[in-house]
């Protein structure tokens, strides 16, 4: 008799048109850029050439900014707030109507599974866009009365969540009647690409969304941009401390959204089944390419054999693979670089004395993958429990005490998540207290939602994106 | 019957205040402190870059203890603080009249001001939390609540030109919410900081959470700016140094508030001087049976 | 006798891991997202068919009924030879001759529901009688319902002890502990249920009585499979889940088996070890054989309504 097993399940991606070629997106429009260097995107699944896109140069991002200073100027902060706030109902709309082939097209060029994508990524960016074009016209109701928006926003973001990161920068800024100019990481261009045509069909006005494709170069050339009154990022740390310096001196604002070790402390009365998923989904979810990743698990000694064999045996079951396949749980890793990374940390880890484990696990034999990875083990000391991996590999650590669990988790330069698994309220809210970490995921993990503010402490960066807190990073508050 | 002689006057030695207690900078330095007109008004001492290590090293030890006690408590701290300067009203009047070269009425009616600064800050304590946090409607099942938090050790360097007001504006709301304070007096007039110090002495402050440094700015604000356990910068008193004050901060990534155009007699201050120095912390819980 | 519990019933089951209703929800629901397509899906079907335990538990039944039922859970589809029979066919105790003498030699399980079904609500002398009668009668199977008000109450020595001497009468048929979760309500209390029933004896922890609303239920059934999978891991002693009520597609059933597959393991794809209770199921699952067979959607029409 046949076992009942999973056949391929892949999405079509015949719903996707990708061009050959994509030129950069100032004032409304498609224009060839002044900069003749070009990027290659590729899909991490299997390393085949997706589109070339232009790596706009320092002309290009001038040419943005005048757009954008003159859409500030001229149309978008003079327009009343109801109305730029139809424009942001129209442009979540247009998600919603094409979410599946924004879904497809983001898995194509990161590399993460169309599940996530079709069920996280894209009802999230469509909602982060219905939930600021409600407050375009209530700013005056968020305690922010007489505040002014800032200007013209630089805005770079990563690859791990390309357009969700897109909307977490851009609605809110244009809620509160800023206008953009935006650059995407250089392996994921083509889902703000396909953004930018959405701007079109909106009708947004030219000059508001400017979007200038390139690597760091580009990037570098749009934070230092004279013209721009507020820099938002999202990254690496180091990347973060590098605009920090930049920026300083130069009376623009500021918001980063940079690294984590977040910590994901299970104690030994937890629901430990739902631990057991909290702590993959907290470190397997996007490949582990979360800046807010519960990439340290603190088990409590007296349950950490017990919880381990279990998560071990769930881990078994994880499907990695096609990221269009529509069972899979685990895609490519974004770029052979980050995948250079992955490897270098986790022989580091080996090398220390920590003990790898991965279930049996065949891996593609081309594009970028890594297995999911469990480190036991693991010691304060370790470069695996300090270091952000941004990839599928958990640090396991053991605490004995309440006391022990909160030092061990604080223990690190960053403070951007946490997480607290227990059914006794009180020491959730007791830990949940003394965790310095700007989002405490309390018996689940990585969820997010548009109302709910992000962000980290220490070094995970400051300011808040999403929520009425998100609003003040675009205002003169 | 001999004539009494006249009783010779006893001075006070200005010195540092660190961990609740009066030290003199470890490098046993001091430098003179005149007056606009240029008299001589005392010595005050001179604090070293391991003063700024000492002070960093006590404020971060009170740090969990200060942002642990609830908020009523702190307000009540704070108002304490009010009644301590009210009792020596006459004591700080001389000294930022001297200090500022302010006449008599206006000496009285700034250290009025900074009195009425500290009962400000003391009733914000306890309505921040309502007023910058609260519960967010996620689209889930779900219980999500967002609440300010201290961002930790705050450097401050006080205002120059206005030695008590803006000293008292600069530092009250940092500590309101719970943070502890390493703060670089007004190099020019640093007298009425250290006066300000005994009254926090003996004001039920704990030890650690205000420390007070007077000497130069331009020798102790580096060390402050570029010291990786201090979590954000009030740069009011930076001056020229201010542009690099803040590249040095985005080292360890600080929070930092520029320099602005601060009114220190503005009546309601507001948020702007509290908000830059905390964090927004956001706690998920599921709601199930 | 059942596996020895150590120390008070009480502080046992309450010893057990808790479970977090959103949590366990939120993983239903990524599960319920697994696309199961051609090869899968043509397997799934047939296993489905197979793990049906074909159910008229009505006060109309009659031996007509009963009879036609029999003949459909032996041949479901008249039309296609090469679709299997159900696991079993489950009808009420005063049925049981009825049916035996339909499914003589067929190799179709006959299940008896007993002890007083749905409520319960008989002394425990009748509810052995009930479970004697029905196994003497022909049943191969004992579907038995568990106390909820002694459970409810804290009384877990008395369920315990009644699943126990039901076990006891079933003889050599096999005995389902319904749980009747809907009433049970907390997925603590499913989890405590079922361990309860597991150490009292049970071939099968069974969701509902299909009386009460709701019925199976995705997340309900997760943690019955999950307290199978570790009561086998701690005592080396398999024991099936039978989720019944309320699932009628078979997109439904499909959703269950891969909860099966990915909770239990594969181990517990396999009608010895996986039940679904139902009546219209079959139907669904066999037109949605027939489209993967010959392409075309197909129509009640074409299917016995019994």
């Amino acid at each position: 008799m046949e076992i009942f097993e999973y056949a391929p399940a892949p999405e079509s991606r015949s719903i996707v048109s990708i061009r050959p070629s994509y030129d950069l997106f100032i004032d409304g429009e498609f224009v060839e850029a002044k900069s003749d260097e070009r990027i290659v995107t590729v899909n991490p699944a299997d390393e085949e050439p997706l589109a070339e896109v232009a790596a706009a140069g320092d002309a290009d991002v001038e040419r943005a900014f005048a757009a954008a200073r003159r859409a500030f100027e001229r149309v978008w902060s003079p327009l009343p707030g109801a109305e730029r706030g139809k424009y942001l109902f129209r442009i979540a709309r247009v998600i919603q109507e094409r979410a599946r082939e924004l879904a497809v097209l983001e898995s194509l060029d990161n590399g993460k599974p169309i599940k996530e994508t079709r069920d996280i990524d894209l009802p999230l960016v469509a909602a982060h866009f219905f939930y600021y074009a409600g407050w375009a016209d209530k700013l005056s109701h968020a305690g922010l009365a007489g505040t002014r928006p800032l200007g013209v926003a630089a805005q770079v973001i990563p690859w791990n969540f390309p357009l969700l990161m897109l909307a977490w920068k851009v609605a809110p800024a244009l809620a509160t009647g800023n206008t953009v100019v935006l650059k995407p990481a250089e392996t994921t261009p083509l889902t703000a690409l396909a953004f930018a045509e959405i701007c079109q069909e909106a009708d947004l006005p030219p000059g508001v969304v400017n979007i200038v494709t390139g690597a760091g170069d580009t990037g570098r050339a749009v934070v230092s941009h004279p013209d721009a009154d507020k820099v938002a990022f999202t990254g690496s740390t180091e990347v973060g401390r590098q605009i920090a310096r930049t920026v300083a001196g130069t009376g623009k604002r500021l918001t980063l959204e940079l690294g984590g070790k977040g910590a994901n402390i299970v104690y030994d009365d937890a629901a430990i089944d739902q631990a057991v998923e909290g702590i993959v989904s907290g470190i397997f979810f996007n490949q582990g390419h979360v800046c807010c990743a519960g990439s340290r698990l603190l088990v409590q000694e007296s349950i950490a054999q017990e919880l381990l064999a279990r998560l071990r045996a769930r881990i078994e079951r994880l499907r990695l693979g096609d990221p269009l396949d529509k069972n899979t749980d685990l895609g490519a890793i974004n770029s052979a670089a980050q995948l250079a990374r992955i490897r270098e940390l986790a022989a580091a880890g080996e090398a220390e004395g920590a003990t790898g484990w991965s279930p049996a696990c065949p891996l593609p034999e081309r594009g970028y993958w890594f297995p999911p990875t469990v480190f036991t083990g693991v010691t304060q000391a370790h470069r695996i429990a300090r270091e952000e991996i941004f990839g599928p590999v958990l640090s396991v650590l053991t605490f004995r005490t309440p006391e022990e669990a909160v030092a061990k988790a604080n223990n690190t330069p960053y403070g951007l998540s946490a997480g607290v698994w227990t059914e006794k309220g009180s020491l959730m809210l007791w830990t949940a207290s003394r965790l310095r970490a700007g989002v405490v995921w309390s018996n689940t993990f990585n969820v997010f939602d548009p109302a709910s503010p992000f962000g980290g402490y220490k070094e995970s960066g400051y300011g808040r994106e999403g929520g009425l807190h998100g609003l003040e990073a675009y205002l003169d508050v | 019957m001999a004539e009494a002689s006249p009783r010779i006057g006893v001075r006070r030695t200005y010195k540092l205040y660190v961990g609740g207690a009066f030290p003199r900078s470890e490098s046993g330095r001091s430098y003179p402190v005149t007056s606009p007109a240029g008299v001589h008004l005392a010595n005050a001492a001179l604090a070293s870059r391991k003063d700024v290590r000492d002070a960093v090293v006590t404020a971060r030890r009170a740090f969990p203890g200060w942002s642990g006690r609830t908020a009523y408590n702190r307000g009540q701290i704070l108002y304490r603080i009010a009644e301590m300067m009210e009792g020596r009203r006459d004591q700080f009047a001389a000294e930022v009249a001297a200090a500022e070269g302010a006449g008599r009425g206006k000496a009285q009616a700034l250290v009025s001001a900074a009195v009425d600064r500290w009962v400000y800050y003391a009733g914000w304590a306890d309505k921040l939390g309502q007023v910058l946090g609260g519960a967010n409607p996620v689209s889930g099942p779900y219980f999500n609540l967002s609440e300010p938090e201290p961002t930790g050790v705050v450097g401050v360097l006080a205002p120059t030109g206005s030695s008590l007001l803006g000293l008292v504006s600069v530092l009250a709301p940092v500590i309101t919410s719970g943070n502890t304070a390493v703060l670089v007096a007004s190099e020019r007039a640093p007298l009425p900081a250290v006066t300000l110090a005994e009254a926090l002495a003996t004001s039920d402050l704990p030890a650690g959470v205000a420390n007070i440094l007077t000497g130069r700015v331009a020798e102790l604000a580096p060390p402050l700016a570029g010291h990786a356990d201090v979590n954000a910068l009030d740069l009011a008193g930076a001056g020229a140094l201010a542009a690099e004050l803040e590249e040095l901060a985005a080292t360890t990534l600080k929070r930092v508030l520029r320099p602005g155009r601060d009114d220190w007699n503005a009546a309601d201050p507001g948020l702007a001087r509290i908000r830059p120095f905390l964090e927004i912390k956001t706690v998920w819980h599921p709601m199930g049976r | 006798m059942p596996d020895t519990i150590p120390g008070s019933l009480r502080s046992y089951l309450h010893g057990l891991p808790g479970v977090d209703e959103v949590g366990v929800a939120r993983r239903a629901a990524d599960l319920a997202t697994r696309s199961v397509k051609t090869t899968a899906k043509r397997q799934a079907l047939d296993l489905a068919i197979r793990m049906v335990d074909l159910t008229t538990l009505e006060g109309s039944d009659t031996p007509g009924k009963v009879r036609a039922l029999a003949a459909k859970a032996v041949r479901p589809d008249p039309a296609d030879p090469a679709a299997p029979s159900v696991a079993a066919l489950c009808v009420y105790p005063d049925m049981i001759a009825t049916a035996a003498r339909a499914l003589a030699g067929t190799g179709v399980g006959l299940a008896s529901v007993a002890t007083g079904f749905p409520a319960g609500r008989t002394p425990l002398e009748v509810k052995l009688a009930d479970t004697r009668a029905a196994v003497a009668a022909g049943a191969t199977e004992v579907d038995m319902v568990i106390d909820r008000g002694a459970f409810l109450a804290g009384d877990y020595r008395k369920v315990l002890d009644e699943i126990t001497a039901v076990k006891e009468g079933c003889g050599q048929a096999h005995l389902k502990v319904i749980l009747e979760t809907g009433e049970l309500v907390t997925l603590d209390n499913v989890r405590r249920a079922s361990w309860l029933a597991l150490h009292a004896g049970a071939d099968f922890i069974k969701t509902s009585t299909g009386k009460i609303a709701p019925a199976a239920t995705p997340p309900v059934t997760l943690v019955m499979l999950e307290a199978v999978r570790d009561y086998r891991a701690a005592t080396g002693r398999q024991a099936g889940v039978k989720p019944a009520g309320g699932i009628r597609t078979a997109k439904d059933a499909l959703r269950y088996l891969v909860l099966v597959k990915e909770i239990a393991g594969d181990d517990w794809l396999d009608p010895a070890w996986f039940r679904l209770g139902a009546s219209t199921l079959l139907n669904d699952l066999l037109m949605q054989r027939t489209k993967l067979g010959t392409g075309h959607y197909s129509g009640p029409d074409y299917y016995t309504i019994d």
